[in-house]
């Protein structure tokens, strides 16, 4: 029977390779192998990681890309980087509150209908550096600094990708033709033969992104006392933004656990349900 | 249903309504006392499986609906919200969304079961065809759902897929621009696209209603395709098929768990977690992987009607197969000619699988150049899935027509009993 179960996990794990290798980037380097904490069936977020890695959004990142699937109160949901058990309902959270504070939202006002602007709340979304579109673009010289909620999920690689960019940067080689506001990245997914005056057999990995190298060492200070190099602030801040993509990761892995040790279990006892149905019968 | 029924109503209540709507008895004659071949084994379980992925589908896509938001404005934020805000919601979209996959390989397995068993040959003509009907209603409804969370990879597959019609002499504009509702891929398709993938769900149990009565009719087949002749050959569906449908769907779910717990989007595309934008292209669009086969036909084609055409005639062939096959021997366990074509016919599948995931002109062994043919270098996965598709079809048209007539098969048990029992005294 496990020669058969073999089997059938096998044909199942074939299909699913199949599909696997389309996935990866053309010409791209592979993302930089990190280490996370939120890796494996037991992974959690590192609470500290994530105050920091909010930190370098909100002092750097924040700046041009916008952050708009995530809540203030988020910040202080389980599993987020305020969290903390006294405020169960993050909305009373003090940290997410003054957080909130500091930004100005959009309203109307309820008396006369005019529009106003009030100081955020916890409840608020977190407000876009930019208006619109055409503004961001206006602003960055044409391109548009993509939305950061999903960032992580959206990118073959996720949060290593996300590092790999942003610690990445590399001279260009001699030969490839860089145009102005653009920067040479070997992690950026794209195809450099047609600004490569070298051999064919030799097209630099990589691909032109608009975005100046954003981290430089010492930029963010750390309450923590975390030394701020480059690439702490780029894992911080990879991490912070796996869990505004995957707010319910931890939530998801200990939901996961306990379902698979009551599969395991029921598995268990059909089996032998099963064996002693069958005992008396040859099949 | 085959046989006479054995119910005995046993209390006042059931012999009452027994005489009004016999439900319980064909309830009863259905999963209980239904003769079922003793020899099944674990490739037999897939139809259990089946009705548990169906229902799990329709469970957690009747939920979803309740949160989710059928506009090009809304549909991706309200998926997110789903994911963030929702209690479990991000539970119930994994499982819808991962729900797909796992119908999709149980479904393959429950197909080539049934290639491989011969379980299409008659009496089971019907009950093969009404198999084919479902299968092409889960595709349509597979493709329409990836659609609805309107990410980049929703859209442009939306727009790739329906642009097929296209290529139908005279009417195909027109089917195309029907199909949208408007000159492009937008907000009436998708409300179109939603209002499909809600229905079809239910014609697809409909259709299984019909499958499992056809299955009633002619009862199972069996691995050594041989007829149950005597109360020998057989047990009561319960409890001996329950037990092992239910030990197999519950090892099945702990493969759905892993893959909804500790790797939901693994069978996915990060493209779709960017919000469609019609004026952005990813620089390649993939279907999800169990559409890739047919994908890869398509593309193997160089003139776009005859891929269309050669990538519905390979699901053509799956209706014509019970007359495509001549051989008076059902099950290929004793067509050692047949087993073969049929495993490479598995390879050739599988291989069309990673060819539809490729770019068409990259090299299958890397870096090496070969010949050019027809524009596109020999060692290059367009090739590969040219040559892989002319066996999916050649196996069809010309292997099961002519080995059926040709080969030389092993000789058939009489009855199922005799080669299980005999298993048996040779065990004790």
């Amino acid at each position: 029977m496990l020669r058969k179960l073999s089997v059938i996990a096998a044909v199942g794990l074939l299909t699913v390779g199949a599909a696997a290798p389309a996935l990866a980037q053309h010409g791209a380097l592979e993302p930089k192998d990190v280490h996370w904490s939120f890796e494996g069936p037991f992974g959690k977020f590192d609470q500290a990681q994530l105050q920091r890695g909010y930190k370098v959004y909100r002092e750097v990142c924040s700046a041009c890309h916008s952050l708009k699937l995530v809540s203030f109160r988020n910040l202080g949901d389980k599993g987020g980087p305020f969290y903390s058990e006294k405020y169960p309902n993050s909305n009373d959270n003090p940290y997410v509150k003054a957080i909130a504070k500091d930004y100005e939202v959009a309203d109307i006002d309820s008396e006369t209908g005019d529009a106003i602007k009030r100081p955020a709340t916890a409840a608020d979304r977190i407000p876009s550096p930019y208006a619109n579109e055409a503004a961001a673009r206006a602003g960055n010289g044409g391109a548009l600094p993509p939305d950061m909620s999903l960032l992580a999920k959206a990118r073959e690689g996720g949060p290593a990708h996300i590092y790999s960019i942003v610690t990445g940067y590399k001279d260009p080689p001699k030969g490839l033709k860089v145009g102005p506001g653009q920067h040479y990245n070997p992690y950026m997914a794209g195809d450099l033969s047609s600004y490569w005056s070298g051999s064919k057999e030799h097209v630099p990995p990589g691909g032109f992104i608009a975005m100046p190298p954003p981290l430089k060492d010492g930029l963010v200070s750390f309450d923590d006392g975390t030394k701020s190099t480059i690439d702490q602030q780029a894992k911080d801040v990879a991490a912070f933004l796996m869990w505004a993509a995957e707010p319910k990761l931890e939530e998801r892995k200990q939901t996961g656990f306990a379902v698979l040790i009551y599969l395991l279990l029921l598995s268990g006892l059909l089996y032998a349900s099963y064996k002693t149905v069958w005992r008396n019968e040859s099949h | 249903m085959s046989g006479h029924s054995t119910y005995q109503p046993k209390t006042g209540f059931e012999r009452w309504l027994d005489a009004r709507l016999p439900i319980i008895r064909l309830g009863y004659d259905s999963f209980v006392d239904y003769p079922t071949p003793r020899n099944l084994n674990y490739w037999w379980t897939f139809g259990g499986i089946l009705s548990l992925c169906l229902a799990s589908q329709l469970i957690t896509g009747i939920i979803l609906v309740m949160h989710y938001t059928p506009s090009a404005q809304g549909a991706f934020a309200s998926v997110e919200h789903i994911m963030r805000d929702v209690n479990y919601g991000w539970l119930i979209r994994y499982m819808h969304a991962n729900g797909a996959s796992m119908f999709f390989i149980a479904v393959y397995i429950h197909m080539m079961r049934g290639l491989y068993y011969g379980s299409y040959k008659a009496p089971r003509e019907v009950l093969w065809l009404l198999g084919c009907v479902i299968y092409l209603l889960m595709m349509a409804t597979a493709f329409m759902g990836y659609v609805l969370p309107w990410g980049q990879m929703s859209f442009h597959g939306a727009v790739v897929i329906t642009n097929l019609f296209g290529a139908l002499p005279l009417v195909g504009e027109s089917i195309t621009t029907w199909l949208w509702g408007g000159f492009a891929v937008d907000n009436p398709t998708l409300n179109r696209f939603f209002s499909l993938h809600y229905l079809l769900p239910f014609m697809i149990a409909g259709v299984v209603i019909l499958h499992v009565w056809a299955l009633h009719v002619v009862g199972q087949n069996n691995p050594t395709g041989v007829e149950p002749k005597s109360k020998a050959d057989t047990v009561p569906f319960t409890p001996y098929a329950t037990v092992k449908d239910g030990f197999a769907m519950s090892v099945f779910l702990i493969l759905f768990a892993f893959f909804v717990f500790y790797m939901p989007n693994a069978l996915g595309h990060a493209d779709n977690y960017i919000e469609a934008n019609p004026l952005a292209t990813p620089s390649h669009i993939v279907p999800e992987w169990y559409f890739l086969p047919f994908y890869a036909i398509l593309r193997a084609v160089p003139d776009k009607l005859m891929g269309v055409l050669a990538m519905f005639g390979a699901i053509a062939c799956l209706f014509a197969l019970p007359w495509l096959d001549t051989s008076k021997v059902r099950s290929m366990r004793y067509r050692p000619t047949a087993k073969v074509y049929f495993l490479f016919f598995v390879v050739a599948c599988c291989i069309l699988g990673v060819c539809g995931a490729k770019l068409p002109d990259d090299p299958v062994i890397p870096h090496l150049t070969t010949f050019q043919v027809m524009g596109s270098d020999l060692n290059s996965f367009v090739w590969l899935s040219r040559a892989a598709s002319l066996y999916y079809f050649a196996f069809f048209l010309v292997v099961l027509p002519v080995l059926g007539l040709v080969e030389k098969t092993l000789p058939v048990p009489d009855s199922i009993a005799s080669p299980a029992l005999s298993a048996e005294a040779h065990k004790g």
